[in-house]
């Protein structure tokens, strides 16, 4: 397990959509360089979770922290809190880089266009610099040779790939993978893996909501069970899989291996 | 160059529809072009702005958009010229009046208000057709905008880009693509309506074929003259806006 300060913490985390309580209160830590995998059966509030540490959805009550940066939110009496501040939202939002179960690549930009379009806006690189960083992404994630291509004509397994390239030009501290593989062919699942295996040995801290498990054993350093909002059993890999402590996750499991 | 073209189209059309065509027909035509331009740039400014006061948060901007929407769209074309043209004039007028009037009574240091302002044929053929169209673009342009992947959009914010940034660099150019077929058929209608608009006395083509139709006792020839310019503007325009959507289509299929 890699030692290091605290990249990203989340305290008593809680969402609910109208009557419907996702998230009842879920805290994670990731220091430097871990790979927290997020499990859970669909409807657990996996993906919530992840999309709260990013502020796309509001958490109704919780807080994180962004390598000791708190996202400040200001509470108002009967209602749902909201950011305090937008430009901190947008500044910590530029530092944690998102991947999606859809891809959601720009259609109407070529690869190369999405990968320079944020570090160039957002983080106002100079075009070269991110014209050249961009194109090191994208020979690292095999997509260089496609890097005039629009999304649409590329296959899943590149377009993803394509998309794990926009998320590593912002050069985040912390990558979010939101179901990086579910949306893909059986037969793509692979080429994307890779690429996340490799950026996960060079020591990138990620937090991975996922259903692979053969990658939540052999690549992360935290394995996080979530069931009904709530975290149901965590540790490292080579103990939760080993001997669960929940009935559930023991559950989880043999449903999802057999 | 001007004046070449003028040259060679005045001895081309010599003797054409007894001398009638240039500089008479044609001239009119350059009018109406003229007023079916500027009237599709303001149709494309309130469109815009009409589409975003639709999908706004703000219950008063989508009261006010739904509301214009529903007035344009559920009165004559006809009847909204002649509002603009006569009681536009006289709004105005009053209006200036009243300020000036007011001024006076309060008896202001600067001047306020304004003399008579007469309203010309072509700014209320403009304002007309700018507004009716303006409607009929924010529908065109509502449905563009919200054809645009959400979670494209999501991850314009989800780089860290500011709404403003999000609007212009993803949304906004995302949904031209979706905009080109509905805004191609409002043009084509738009540039079509502004023969209305000789209704009002305004000197276009349509007018003046009215006139030489008139004094020629040959109104068949003139207005079927009038139709084929007609149809040389929409089918110069056909072309226009294939070359579009095939420029902003390159996203979804092979160019």
């Amino acid at each position: 397990m890699a030692d290091g300060k605290a990249a990203l913490e989340v305290e008593d985390l809680h969402k609910s959509f109208g009557a419907l309580q996702v998230l009842k209160g879920v805290s994670l830590t990731a220091r430097e360089q871990d790979v927290v995998s997020i499990l859970g059966s669909s409807g657990s509030g996996k993906s919530t979770l992840l999309r709260c540490i990013n502020l796309l959805e509001t958490p109704s009550a919780g807080k994180v922290w962004v390598h000791g940066e708190l996202i400040r939110m200001r509470s108002r009496s009967g209602q749902e809190p909201v950011p305090e501040d937008r430009r901190q939202v947008e500044r910590i939002r530029s530092r944690l880089a998102m991947v999606f179960q859809q891809f959601n690549l720009w259609s109407h930009m070529t690869v190369l266009e999405n990968v320079v379009e944020a570090p160039i806006h957002v983080l106002k690189v100079p075009r070269r610099e991110a014209v050249e960083r961009a194109e090191s992404m994208l020979e690292r994630v095999g997509m260089i040779d496609r890097k005039d291509y629009y999304p649409a004509h590329l296959s899943g397994g590149q377009q993803q790939r394509a998309a794990i390239a926009r998320a590593l030009a912002m050069e985040p501290e912390v990558m979010l993978f939101d179901e990086p593989t579910s949306a893909l062919d059986p037969e793509l699942v692979g080429e994307v893996l890779k690429v996340m295996r490799s950026l996960a040995e060079e020591g990138r801290t990620m937090l991975v909501v996922t259903h692979e498990m053969g990658f939540a054993r052999d690549v992360s350093s935290e394995v996080l069970f979530l069931h009904a909002g709530q975290v149901e059993e965590s540790g490292p890999p080579s103990e939760v899989f080993t001997a669960p402590r929940s009935e559930r996750f023991r559950q989880f499991l043999a449903g999802t291996l057999t | 160059m001007l004046a070449d073209l003028h040259t060679w189209l005045t001895t081309a059309s010599a003797g054409l529809l007894d001398g009638y065509l240039y500089p008479f027909i044609l001239q009119g035509m350059l009018l109406t072009i003229e007023l079916a331009l500027l009237s599709l740039l303001l149709a494309v400014g309130l469109g815009i702005l009409g589409a975003l006061a639709r999908l706004s948060r703000s219950p008063i901007a989508r009261g006010i958009a739904t509301g214009y929407t529903t007035l344009i769209r559920g009165v004559p074309d006809i009847v909204l010229m002649f509002i603009f043209f006569y009681g536009g004039q006289l709004l105005v007028n009053d209006l200036g009046a009243r300020l000036a009037a007011l001024g006076e009574t309060w008896s202001l240091p600067f001047a306020v208000g304004w003399d008579y302002v007469e309203i010309s044929e072509f700014t209320a053929g403009v304002f007309t057709i700018g507004l009716i169209f303006g409607a009929y673009m924010a529908e065109t342009f509502r449905g563009a905008i919200l054809a645009v992947p959400r979670g494209e959009i999501e991850a314009g914010h989800a780089y860290g880009m500011t709404p403003f940034q999000v609007f212009t660099r993803i949304t906004l150019p995302a949904s031209v693509r979706h905009a080109i077929p509905g805004f191609g058929n409002n043009w084509l209608v738009l540039a079509k309506a502004t023969a209305l608009v000789s209704v009002i006395g305004l000197d276009d083509m349509v007018f003046r074929a009215g006139q030489a139709g008139g004094s020629t006792r040959q109104p068949f020839t003139f207005y079927l003259v009038v139709a084929v310019l007609y149809l040389l503007i929409t089918a110069v325009s056909d072309v226009v806006l294939r070359h579009l959507d095939r420029r902003y289509s390159v996203g979804v299929r092979r160019a």
